[in-house]
C-alpha cells in the first residue's frame, strides 16, 4: 500500500489545466477528476472511485478544510481537475485551491451592485471549465470567463438586467465550443431563458426563451399578456447526451407563484424539462410536469440520464424526482412519458394519466384562507442533487415529508419587485421528517429508505465504493448504497445546503462537502 | 421625483444597516484637512498625489471598487478584504469623510495628456517588445507576468515607463521567483503562488501549477527582488517607449 501511494506522488505534482470538450465527454476515462457540475454530462453525480468504500468508510476523517471569508449560504459544487479544485464562494468569489494541500492558488472577486434583487441570498452553485477557462454566472446576471491558471478575467458579458430581478446562481454547462447557462429570478416575474454563448468570445449565439412570445406555439397557454411576466426560470444545471446531441434543462415555477387566476392556462414551458440542440438552441421536445402550477414547484433539479428496462426492453430514459412529489421516467429521445408515481405523500393529484399529466384533485389549490396540501412549498425534493449508481441501478433522492398551508393573495407586477401572489404557512398538525430514498430507476418504486428526524436541503452523491454520501442539517454521512445502512457520520457544525463531490489527488481519494462557511475535504490515512 | 429618489436611497441605506451619511464635506478647509490626512495615511501606497505606487492610482474619474461615496467611505473604514488595503480604524467619522472628499477631488483634476501614439504602442507591445509572451490583455497573452487589461487605471505613465526600463524597481508586492529541487526529481522554477511551513505552490512561465510537500524537497532557492522581466533600456528607442507607455495608459476596464 505504501509503495503504491509513493508511485503516484511525482506524477501529481505537475498540472497544466486544460479540459477540452472531449475530456468532459469521456469523463469515465478519468475517474479521479470532477469535470462538470455533476462530474459528467449524465447528471448522475456518481463517482467511479472506490478507494473509499463500504469496508473502510468508518475510518474517513477530515483531511483539510477551506474557510470562506464572507457568510451566506455556501452551495458550491467544485470542479476538480489537474491537481486543482475550483470553487465559488459568497458573495461572488472564485478560488483555485491546490487539491492535495488545500492551499489557495488564486482568487477572483466580482464587485456587486448594492441594489440586487434576490429571493434567496448571494448563492452560487459552481462553475464550468472548458480548455483553460472557467465560467460562472454572477449574482448580477453576468456570465464571467476567467483564466483557470491565474484567475484573470477573460470576458464579462451581461445576460440580463439584474434590476428587473434577473440573477445568476447555477453552474453553466460547457458543451463542445459553447457555454450553456440558465438564470434565476422566478419570484420577480421575469421572462426565463436558457442561453448558449461562444466559449472563446462570450458572444451569445442563441437564446431559448422558456416562455413563447405572441404568435409562437405555446403562447396560447398564457391568458392575455401574462406570458410577459411568467418567470419559468432555469436556475440549476442541466444534463447532456452526446450520442443524440441533446441538452436537457429544467424550468421553474410560473409567476406569480401562488395566484394562478391572473395566468389561466397550462403556462408553457414553466415546470418543464426542455430538450435542446446545444448548437442552435432549437427545442427538440418538452415535457411539462406541473401544468398551471400554483404551489411554486419549480422543476429545475438536474435531470439524470439512465437506462431502464420496461417490459423486457431497455429504454434510454431521463428521470427525476420532481418537487411536485412525483418521480418521472421519460423517453429521452422523444420526451414521452414512460412511468411515474409519488415518492412522497402528495394530496393534490389523483395520480398521472397515460401521458404523464397529473389528474388534479378539485380545489386542492391555494385559497385566501389557506389550503393544506402535501408536499410543502419546498417540495418532495428540491434543487439539490439526486444521484444514480449504475452499480446498484438505483436512483437516490433526499426527500422531505412535509405539508404546507398555501394561501393566495393579490399580485401586482412591478419590475424588480417580488411577484408572488400568496405564500405558505407551516402545518403544525404533523412533524415533518426527511429521508434518503432509493428508487428503482425505471418505475420509481421504493427499494429502501433511511429516515431523518427533520427534512433537509442538501444533495446526494453515489460512488463505486458502494456508498451514498449526503447531508442532513449539519450532519454529513455515508449510507450503504445496497441497503441504506448508516456507515459513517460527521458533525460539521454548520448547515449544509450543497452537493458532495469526490476526486483523487496524489493517489488518494477525497470526499468534499461545503458546510456552514467552510469547504470540508475528507480522506483516509 | 427627487424627494422620492432620496427617500428610496435613505431607506436602502437604513435597510442595509448603514447610516445615510454618504454626503461628503466640500469646504476648502475640509479638503485641505483631507489632503493632510491622505499624506499621513494613504500616500505610502497610493503616492503623495494619489498617482499610484504599491496601491492603485486614484487620479481617475471612476474608482472601480468605490462607484459611489458610500462605497468609498466603507472602503476607507473597513479596508478591502483579500488585498493589502487596511481599514482606517484610527480616523474619526469626520476625518473619514474629509479623506473621502479629498480622494474624490483627485478624480476631478484634469490629467495631463500622455504623449505618444497608442496604435504604434500596441504594435510594439505585440511585436518588437514581445510583451504578450508574458502579459495578458483581456484574456489574450501569457501568464508569467501580471495581467495588464486595466493597467492604465491603476498605474501612472511615469511608473509604467520606469517599470519597463528598470523592472527590478517595480517587482509587485509579494512576487517571488523560486527554484525548488525535489528529492530525486527535476528542478522547477516559477513564481511562488503560496507557501507555508509544510508545502509550497509554484506556477511556471507556461502556466503550469506545481505543489510540493516540503518534506519531499532537497532545496528551495528564493531570488528576492528579482524580476524575470528583462529591462528594455536600450532595447527600445525613446520614442518607442513613449508609444508603448501611451498604449499601456490606454488600457482601461471596458464597460
Amino acid at each position: 500500500m505504501r509503495t503504491w501511494v509513493w508511485l503516484f506522488v511525482p506524477a501529481a505534482m505537475l498540472a497544466q489545466v486544460n479540459v477540452p470538450y472531449e475530456r468532459i465527454r469521456d469523463a469515465n476515462q478519468e475517474p479521479g477528476s470532477w469535470l462538470t457540475y455533476s462530474r459528467d454530462y449524465s447528471g448522475r453525480r456518481y463517482s467511479p472511485l472506490d478507494q473509499i468504500n463500504a469496508g473502510n468508510v468508518s475510518r474517513l476523517h477530515l483531511a483539510w478544510m477551506r474557510q470562506v471569508d464572507e457568510t451566506d449560504t455556501f452551495e458550491t459544487s467544485p470542479i476538480a481537475v489537474d491537481g486543482t479544485l475550483f470553487i465559488t464562494e459568497p458573495p461572488n468569489i472564485v478560488e483555485a485551491l491546490d487539491a492535495a494541500t488545500g492551499r489557495p492558488l488564486w482568487r477572483y472577486r466580482k464587485e456587486l451592485p448594492n441594489d440586487l434583487r434576490l429571493c434567496c441570498g448571494k448563492v452560487n452553485r459552481g462553475l464550468a471549465i472548458l480548455g483553460n477557462t472557467l465560467y460562472y454566472a454572477s449574482t448580477d446576471a453576468h456570465l464571467i470567463a476567467l483564466d483557470a491558471r491565474t484567475g484573470v478575467l477573460r470576458w464579462d458579458v451581461t445576460m440580463a438586467d439584474y434590476k428587473n430581478g434577473y440573477s445568476g446562481t447555477g453552474a453553466p454547462l460547457a458543451v463542445k465550443d459553447k457555454i450553456i447557462t440558465g438564470m434565476a429570478g422566478g419570484e420577480f416575474g421575469v421572462r426565463g431563458f436558457i442561453d448558449g454563448y461562444d466559449a472563446k468570445t462570450g458572444k451569445r449565439i442563441w437564446r431559448f426563451n422558456t416562455i413563447p412570445a405572441k404568435g409562437e406555439p405555446g403562447n396560447e397557454t398564457w391568458e392575455g399578456e401574462s406570458w410577459k411576466t411568467g418567470s419559468a426560470t432555469a436556475w440549476v444545471t442541466g444534463a447532456y447526451d452526446p450520442e443524440s446531441n441533446t441538452v436537457y434543462w429544467g424550468t421553474g415555477n410560473p409567476g406569480p407563484d401562488w395566484n394562478g387566476d391572473v395566468r389561466k392556462g397550462d403556462n408553457l414551458y414553466s415546470d418543464s424539462l426542455i430538450a435542446l440542440d446545444p448548437d442552435t438552441g432549437a427545442k427538440k421536445w418538452h415535457f411539462q410536469y406541473t401544468p398551471h402550477d400554483v404551489n411554486d414547484w419549480d422543476s429545475t433539479q438536474t435531470p439524470i440520464l439512465a437506462e431502464g428496462t420496461v417490459a423486457g426492453e431497455v429504454r434510454k430514459m431521463v428521470v427525476l424526482a420532481n418537487r411536485n412529489g412525483f418521480y418521472y421516467a421519460l423517453d429521452r429521445l422523444t420526451g414521452k412519458f414512460i412511468a411515474g408515481r409519488p415518492y412522497v405523500k402528495q394530496t393534490w393529484a389523483n395520480g398521472l394519466d397515460e401521458s404523464g399529466r397529473p389528474m388534479r384533485v378539485p380545489d386542492a389549490e391555494p385559497t385566501v384562507e389557506g389550503k393544506l396540501i402535501w408536499p410543502s412549498l419546498g417540495g418532495g425534493s428540491n434543487w439539490y442533487s439526486s444521484t444514480y449508481s449504475p452499480k446498484t441501478d438505483l436512483y437516490y433522492v433526499n426527500v422531505k415529508e412535509e405539508a404546507g398551508i398555501y394561501h393566495k393573495g393579490d399580485a401586482e407586477y412591478r419590475a424588480g419587485a417580488f411577484f408572488n401572489g400568496g405564500g405558505q404557512r407551516s402545518y403544525k398538525g404533523e412533524d415533518p421528517y426527511g429521508a434518503v430514498r432509493a428508487l428503482e430507476v425505471a418505475t420509481g418504486r421504493l427499494r429502501w429508505e433511511y429516515k431523518f428526524h427533520r427534512p433537509s436541503h442538501a444533495g446526494l452523491m453515489t460512488t463505486s465504493g458502494g456508498l451514498v454520501f449526503g447531508s442532513n442539517l449539519s450532519s454529513f454521512f455515508a449510507l450503504d448504497a445496497q441497503n441504506g445502512n448508516l456507515l459513517w457520520r460527521f458533525e460539521t457544525g454548520g448547515g449544509i445546503d450543497a452537493n458532495p463531490i469526490s476526486y483523487m489527488s496524489q493517489g488518494k481519494q477525497y470526499i468534499v462537502i461545503p458546510a456552514g462557511h467552510a469547504l470540508l475535504v475528507f480522506g483516509l490515512d | 421625483m427627487k424627494l422620492a429618489l432620496s427617500l428610496i436611497v435613505s431607506s436602502i441605506a437604513l435597510a442595509s444597516g448603514m447610516e445615510p451619511k454618504a454626503k461628503l464635506p466640500n469646504s476648502r478647509a475640509d479638503l485641505l484637512r483631507g489632503e493632510k490626512l491622505f499624506q499621513v495615511h494613504c500616500s505610502l501606497c497610493h503616492g503623495p498625489k494619489g498617482e499610484g505606487a504599491r496601491g492603485p492610482m486614484l487620479t481617475r474619474v471612476k474608482l472601480t471598487r468605490a462607484p459611489d461615496d458610500a462605497a468609498l467611505l466603507k472602503i476607507l473604514e473597513d479596508g478591502i478584504r483579500g488585498t493589502e488595503m487596511p481599514g482606517a480604524n484610527a480616523l474619526s467619522d469626520r476625518e473619514l469623510r474629509q479623506t473621502a472628499a479629498y480622494v474624490r477631488s483627485l478624480g476631478k483634476v484634469a490629467l495631463k495628456p500622455v504623449p505618444g501614439d497608442v496604435r504604434r504602442g500596441a504594435e510594439i507591445y505585440l511585436g518588437k517588445g514581445g510583451c504578450a509572451a508574458c502579459h495578458s490583455v483581456r484574456g489574450e497573452g501569457g501568464v508569467a507576468g501580471p495581467d495588464l487589461s486595466s493597467i492604465g487605471e491603476s498605474r501612472s505613465s511615469a511608473f509604467l515607463r520606469e517599470s519597463i526600463v528598470n523592472p527590478g524597481a517595480a517587482v509587485p508586492e509579494g512576487f517571488l521567483l523560486v527554484t525548488v529541487v525535489p528529492n530525486g526529481g527535476p528542478r522547477v522554477t516559477g513564481m511562488r503562488v503560496n507557501e507555508d511551513s509544510f508545502s509550497i505552490q509554484l506556477r511556471d512561465a507556461a502556466g503550469r501549477s506545481y505543489s510540493f510537500w516540503k518534506k519531499d524537497l532537497a532545496q528551495i532557492e528564493k531570488e528576492r527582488g528579482k524580476s524575470p522581466m528583462p529591462s528594455y533600456q536600450g532595447q527600445l528607442a525613446d520614442a518607442e517607449l513613449t508609444d508603448l507607455v501611451a498604449y499601456l495608459v490606454s488600457l482601461k476596464e471596458s464597460k
